[in-house]
């Protein structure tokens, strides 16, 4: 019974968590002299208040969950991977040139073709930080980061030059954008709002990485080098390998990310020329979801949800309260904050069960040697 | 054309682009490299970066003072290093992922207050050119060393004293010691706590320095996300340099030197795409973290929390 308890204490700490971050913004927002029961209620208004607000959360929170559960499975093998927002552009950049340069073909096979390209892309984007950590010991959040700013870079160019849309090479306005994928190319939509078909597929996916990671010996052998490398070398895992998948399959569905984005959402590829212009911090806000979803596939889809609400939900509050949707970015920030440093109070209460546990254990070993009074008898 | 790159005018404009923009790094860097010294990795030197950016362009928008901008930037820098420590310290959370929630913060809250107080883009008058006497009418070398805003050579100058402190006095030896081996600094009596909220305050206030270099004497302007990811690459350029001051500066100097060619090269409007350029910092930032042997030498208590037995 009490462990039930401190199980559900355990999952409820990220909510506490955002709870905390919310009445911090609560405080900025009587700051600027805003209500913040108003300023939150236009958000959650926004977020879940018409079917079109829903389905625009759920499409918000596709690459989140994509991202985040990337991230799941860096984290459980002891990588972090900051570089979602690399691997979404490169995905998206591959999959939006292959749909381009090849017409006519049946929607479907199109749609399996460009994700597998994109997902392979995103693989690569983070299998080279993975063989730079397994071979080279240069640290993968750093090299991911580096690989996010390249990707950018990347973008820019394309979208600027090869890839730009035909017709605004010509204007004089050459918004960075490519043409638009034929209307065979696009996702299907779920129910009659911009829902698309990426967002079951997110969801399936999860349940995938789930059985990945617990159901299967590569999922055993990443979990197993993510929590003792020495002991999975000594065991025979070769760490190197396992290292480089986890970045591997972590890019891969950032890679899937970005190509949700552009087959599910836009049609083509278009930024502001800002580092985010494409991917809308999604890398970034993956993280926050994955975390926040305690780093469990299941988890992190409500965990996506919540965070596509709020993402969604900002653009409602900015044009009712006037108060900009940064304040969001800001709370998302220290939500990242809350979360990891309650986890203190987990591992702290964790330790206690294990020190009553030992204690148990002796009191049994101790009664056990009474005639007459067995533990099993007892419990 | 490429042989453009060669002239001599053009080689003294890389270096001294070179040298102005190795001063955000230097004092970012210098701040990382004490905080890692001591074990704590501080990710959120960028968003400690742009909150000092914003701060610093603020108070000099409002007051044209700029003694009172750099003070305040750092002030704000600290704060946020404060949080990182008592986040990262007190509380033992996850390093890496606590630094993205302040970068996260950081860019908001910067967004969120530029929005609120200034909304459209302004300049300020920043720290003028000082040339100093007579060692800038050193001709070619006076011009490139001795003619910048006070800052770039307060970043410079930064860098033997923080070398000294480190290896030389009894701070940084508890700074390194703490680094090093928490559980014997703390057995011969120093406070690993007290040492480490030192450093990731300092760090914070260094970063925050850092942002006002960029907002009030390199650019003198606030635009939203202008750190850029500067604050990242000085986390990077504390791993290349091997965690020493003097590394750092290599680093610092290899970057920007780099990004100055990247700059003169679109400016003479070479035939390479200025994304290619811009990409070149990023990609040699990779290579040489690669290729470093010295990335072995981290602090072995870098990122571990430390906690007293019993």
């Amino acid at each position: 019974m009490k462990s039930r308890l401190n199980a559900i204490l355990d999952a409820l700490l990220p909510l506490f968590a955002t709870l905390a971050a919310l009445l911090v913004g609560a405080i900025m927002l009587i700051i600027l002299d805003v209500n913040p029961l108003v300023a939150y209620g236009a958000l959650l208004n926004g977020a879940f208040g018409s079917s079109n607000a829903l389905a625009e959360t759920l499409v918000k929170a596709t690459p989140l969950l994509l991202v985040g559960l990337g991230i799941c499975i860096a984290y459980r093998g002891n990588v972090i991977n900051i570089g979602g927002e690399g691997q979404m552009i490169v995905g998206a950049i591959v999959a939006t040139w292959f749909g381009l340069r090849y017409t006519n073909m049946p929607g479907w096979l199109m749609i399996t073709l460009a994700m597998m390209l994109g997902a392979l892309a995103g693989a690569v984007w983070g299998g080279i930080p993975g063989v730079l950590k397994a071979y080279f010991n240069v640290n993968e959040i750093l090299s991911t980061v580096m690989m996010n700013a390249i990707a950018v870079q990347l973008l820019n160019f394309v979208l600027t030059g090869p890839m730009i849309d035909p017709i605004q090479s010509e204007k004089a306005s050459q918004i960075p954008q490519t043409a638009r994928l034929e209307e065979a190319y696009r996702l299907p939509r779920l129910v009659p709002t911009r829902l698309h078909l990426g967002a079951l597929i997110a969801v399936g996916l999860a349940i995938l990485v789930y059985f990945l990671l617990w159901r299967t010996t590569l999922g055993y052998r990443i979990r197993s080098v993510g929590q003792n490398k020495f002991a999975s070398r000594y065991a025979g895992i070769k760490v190197e390998r396992y290292i480089i998948i986890a970045l591997m399959l972590s890019g891969a569905l950032a890679g899937l990310a970005g190509v949700t984005q552009v087959y599910g959402v836009n049609f083509r590829m278009i930024t502001d020329g800002s580092t985010s212009g494409f991917t809308g911090r999604a890398g970034y806000n993956g993280i926050v979801a994955a975390l926040f979803g305690s780093l469990h596939p299941i988890i992190t889809i409500p965990a996506s949800i919540l965070f596509g609400a709020l993402l969604v939900g900002a653009n409602t509050m900015q044009r009712v309260t006037q108060v900009p949707s940064a304040l969001i970015t800001a709370l998302n920030g220290l939500v990242v904050v809350f979360v990891v440093s309650s986890e203190i109070w987990r591992k702290k209460r964790q330790q206690k069960r294990l020190t009553i546990a030992i204690e148990d254990q002796e009191f049994d070993e101790f009664s056990n040697e009474i005639p007459g009074h067995s533990v099993e008898e007892a419990s | 054309m490429i042989s453009d790159l060669f002239s001599l005018t053009v080689l003294l404009g890389i270096i001294s682009s070179g040298i102005r923009l190795a001063t955000p790094y230097l004092f970012a860097s210098i701040g990382e490299a004490f905080s890692q010294r001591s074990g704590v990795l501080n990710l959120g030197v960028e968003g400690q970066m742009i909150l000092g950016a914003f701060t610093a362009f603020y108070v000099v928008m409002n007051t044209e003072n700029l003694l009172l901008g750099v003070l305040a930037a750092m002030g704000v820098g600290a704060l946020m290093g404060l949080a990182m420590g008592f986040v990262s310290i007190t509380l033992q959370a996850q390093q890496g992922i606590s630094g993205i929630g302040f970068y996260l913060f950081g860019l908001g809250m910067s967004n969120l207050l530029f929005q609120l107080l200034v909304g459209t883009v302004e300049t300020v008058s920043g720290f003028p050119k000082v040339p100093l006497p007579i060692l800038s009418d050193i001709p070619v070398i006076g011009e490139l060393f001795f003619d910048h805003n006070i800052l770039v050579y307060l970043a410079f100058l930064i860098v033997p004293i923080a070398s000294f402190v480190l290896n030389k006095t009894n701070l940084g030896l508890k700074i390194r010691s703490v680094g090093e081996n928490p559980e014997a600094a703390d057995s011969l009596g120093v406070s690993v706590s007290k040492v480490r909220y030192f450093t990731t305050i300092f760090g914070g206030a260094m970063s925050g320095l850092s942002g006002a270099s960029l907002s009030i004497a390199l650019l003198n302007v606030f635009q939203l996300g202008m750190t850029a990811g500067q604050g990242f690459i000085a986390v990077a350029l504390v791993y290349f340099g091997a965690w020493r001051p003097w590394g750092v500066l290599a680093g610092a100097l290899l970057f920007s030197l780099v990004n100055g060619l990247q700059l003169w090269i679109q400016v003479l409007g070479i035939n390479i795409p200025s994304e290619f350029a811009v990409m070149m910092p990023y990609i040699l930032t990779i290579f040489v973290l690669t290729l470093s042997r010295s990335k072995y030498g981290a602090p072995s208590a870098l990122t571990k929390p430390f906690e007293r037995e019993g």
